[in-house]
């Protein structure tokens, strides 16, 4: 039975051949920059790799070195993990309900409040603006505020005290947060059926929160999913605000995350062994975030 | 004569024959077509109807009260979330005095497009022409985005329509590359690109780019809502894949195919690629723009107008494509 089956999918392949040759150069490229970059990701991670020399084989050692000796790094895997615990889930449950509450309007001012909520996570660097906003003399905007409120003193060092330095960043990721996924759920709730709600008035769904328990979770559980995915992975590579805002370093290391980590021993220091362990941290709390996430949401209005 | 004749009917027979396939697929095709126009005509006057409706006879489930309240809170959240965009917009208008005055104005009081022209003239002044800078860019962009656009479609269609033994598994793969960030693999990346000595030139960001995982996900999602029919007939007209391909399937996929090019564009454009490119001739715009804007105070006015430059051509193209990738994302959700 099996030797058949074998033999049919043998069949089709040989029959097919001509759309392999379809696939062949996006799987060549994608197979060289995407999946075998991991799987050597993976075995540098057990080496010392300083690129001039051949890699040298360690054992678990980077590892060990990482969570026994590096306080650097543990400071930058519970930020990132503040960073992720924190944004993901607002970004996330943000981009929801946003998409929810625009989709009723009329079809004009849906599409420019689209425009608004979207553009910040593509207008690249213009959270620099932020720093004008935060900044950390008399004539910082929000300093000269509270100072005139009466409730500091003296200014405060918005990205040079490790006290305010994850808020801050985390108020701009925050507001950047409205992305991909945002569009995903926009299109998703007009997907909707329209005669589902009407059948469901009929069965006495009163308000709008039992519409959207009822009716639209269920109906948007894919694009819920896609959703995910895309926060998961932004989420947890938080790297360009931190340091544009708080510097690179910053002040005691208060806002690193793991990818500046990496970026430090990557690219400043060539230590490609350790980089690599690090990348490999990230790799695996990434994917298992999502395929936790997944399987919670998977159960969602069942 | 009589032999030219013979010839000549030789040469129409198969000619007339392909003709007919032609014709029958773009019969389909133009059937196809006329529906979808007549679907999107209906829709919209569903959506017309339901406008009227709901001036008419409200949702049921819906109170004044709560509409007003709900309206005032969305525009309070828009003005907050697209403040710092228009402040930045503004500043870059705002003269040098303007700019430094406390406390702040929201908007110039004698708006000037000086720190546009200001940036002009030092772009004109650095070392390695200007338009050099926008040359790689432009060169980057275009062709990255193209080749990630053919091949990611071609790979789709074969994952969506194909049917063949293993494409489930790919597909799979591409959808795990969408849950962790470039960041993980630089390392090992940069490595690749050196082994095929593509360090130090624009095919360093190009090639990598082709295979962008969203790409692909995005256009098989799309392609799947494509009728078999459609391409059976084709099929059976004798065109064979790539005909099928080009004539039936890529006119079809006109939304999901401008989704494609504005996110390869956004990524593109974006992208300083200051780890794998040296030299100062090959740097892209963003690079150098970055350059100008880190030259300090006295560039205040310049670096406001170096954050709108770069600002806008994502948010403009996006704008531009809005109801496109809308659609496409219609069919972006994760079926299992």
């Amino acid at each position: 039975m099996r030797k058949k089956e074998r033999e049919i999918t043998w069949m089709k392949v040989k029959k097919r051949k001509n759309r392999y040759l379809f696939l062949l150069p996006y799987a060549l490229i994608f197979t060289l920059f995407n999946i075998l970059p991991i799987v050597s990701s993976i075995f540098l991670s057990f080496t010392y790799f300083n690129i001039l020399e051949t890699p040298r084989f360690i054992g678990l050692d980077n590892y060990f070195n990482l969570i026994l000796q590096d306080d650097v790094f543990i400071t930058a895997l519970k930020n990132t993990l503040v960073i992720a615990i924190i944004t993901g889930p607002v970004g996330y449950l943000g981009s929801f309900f946003f998409a929810w509450l625009i989709n009723e309007l009329p079809r004009w001012v849906r599409s420019v409040a689209v425009i608004i909520f979207y553009a910040p996570s593509i207008a690249s660097n213009v959270f620099v603006i932020f720093s004008i906003f935060f900044r950390g003399d008399v004539y910082g905007y929000v300093n000269s505020l509270l100072m005139s409120l009466g409730i500091t003193r003296s200014p405060i060092l918005f990205f040079l005290d490790p006290k305010y330095m994850l808020p801050i960043c985390m108020l701009v990721i925050v507001w950047q947060s409205l992305g991909v996924g945002f569009l995903s759920f926009v299109a998703g709730f007009q997907g909707v059926d329209q005669s589902q709600y009407e059948a469901a008035y009929v069965d006495g769904v009163k308000n709008r929160w039992q519409e959207l328990w009822y009716i639209t979770l269920p109906s948007m559980k894919p694009m819920l999913l896609f959703g995910a995915v895309m926060t998961i992975s932004s989420s947890f590579s938080v790297c360009d605000v931190t340091r544009t805002l708080c510097g690179f370093p910053s002040t005691d290391y208060a806002a690193r995350t793991v990818v500046t980590h990496l970026f430090d021993y990557g690219y400043m220091r060539f230590e490609m062994g350790y980089a690599s362990a690090i990348a490999t941290i990230l790799f695996l709390m990434m994917i298992l975030c999502n395929k936790f996430v997944q399987k919670f949401l998977r159960r969602l209005g069942t | 004569m009589k032999e030219k004749k013979e010839k000549n009917m030789n040469i129409d027979a198969p000619l007339s024959a392909e003709d007919t396939a032609k014709k029958a697929t773009t019969a389909e095709l133009d059937e196809y077509a006329k529906e979808r126009a007549a679907l999107a005509k209906r829709q919209k006057k569903q959506v017309v109807k339901h406008h009227k409706k709901l001036i008419k006879r409200r949702k049921p489930n819906r109170s004044i009260g709560g509409d007003i309240a709900l309206y005032i809170f969305l525009i309070f959240i828009a003005i907050a979330m697209s403040f710092p965009i228009v402040y930045a917009i503004s500043s870059s208008l705002k003269p040098l005095d303007e700019l430094f005055m406390f406390p702040p104005k929201i908007f110039a009081k004698y708006p000037t497009t000086d720190n546009f022209s200001d940036l002009f003239v030092t772009m004109g002044k650095s070392w390695v022409p200007f338009s050099r800078y926008l040359t790689n860019t432009l060169l980057i962009t275009v062709v990255g985005t193209f080749g990630h656009l053919i091949i990611a479609s071609m790979a789709a269609y074969v994952l969506a329509k194909g049917d063949i033994p293993g494409g489930n598994g790919f597909f799979k793969l591409v959808t795990l590359a969408l849950m962790f960030t470039g960041y993980v693999t630089s390392i090992p990346n940069y490595l690749i690109i050196n082994f095929f000595g593509m360090v130090d030139t624009h095919l360093a960001v190009i090639i990598p780019a082709f295979a962008m995982p969203i790409g692909l996900f995005m256009m098989k999602q799309y392609m799947e809502s494509i009728p078999d029919a459609l391409m059976e007939a084709a099929r059976i007209d004798g065109a064979n894949e790539w005909k099928t391909f080009m004539t039936i399937i890529f006119p079809n996929v006109k939304p999901a195919s401008m989704t494609i090019i504005i996110f390869a564009v956004q990524a593109l454009w974006n992208n300083g690629a200051t780890n794998v490119i040296y030299s100062e001739e090959k740097k892209t715009l963003v690079y150098a723009l970055n350059q100008i804007q880190g030259g300090g105070i006295a560039r205040t006015g310049q670096a406001a107008a170096v954050t709108v430059i770069i600002m806008m051509v994502p948010i403009l193209f996006f704008i531009f494509a809005e109801s496109q990738i809308l659609e496409t994302m219609a069919s972006s959700g994760m079926k299992d």
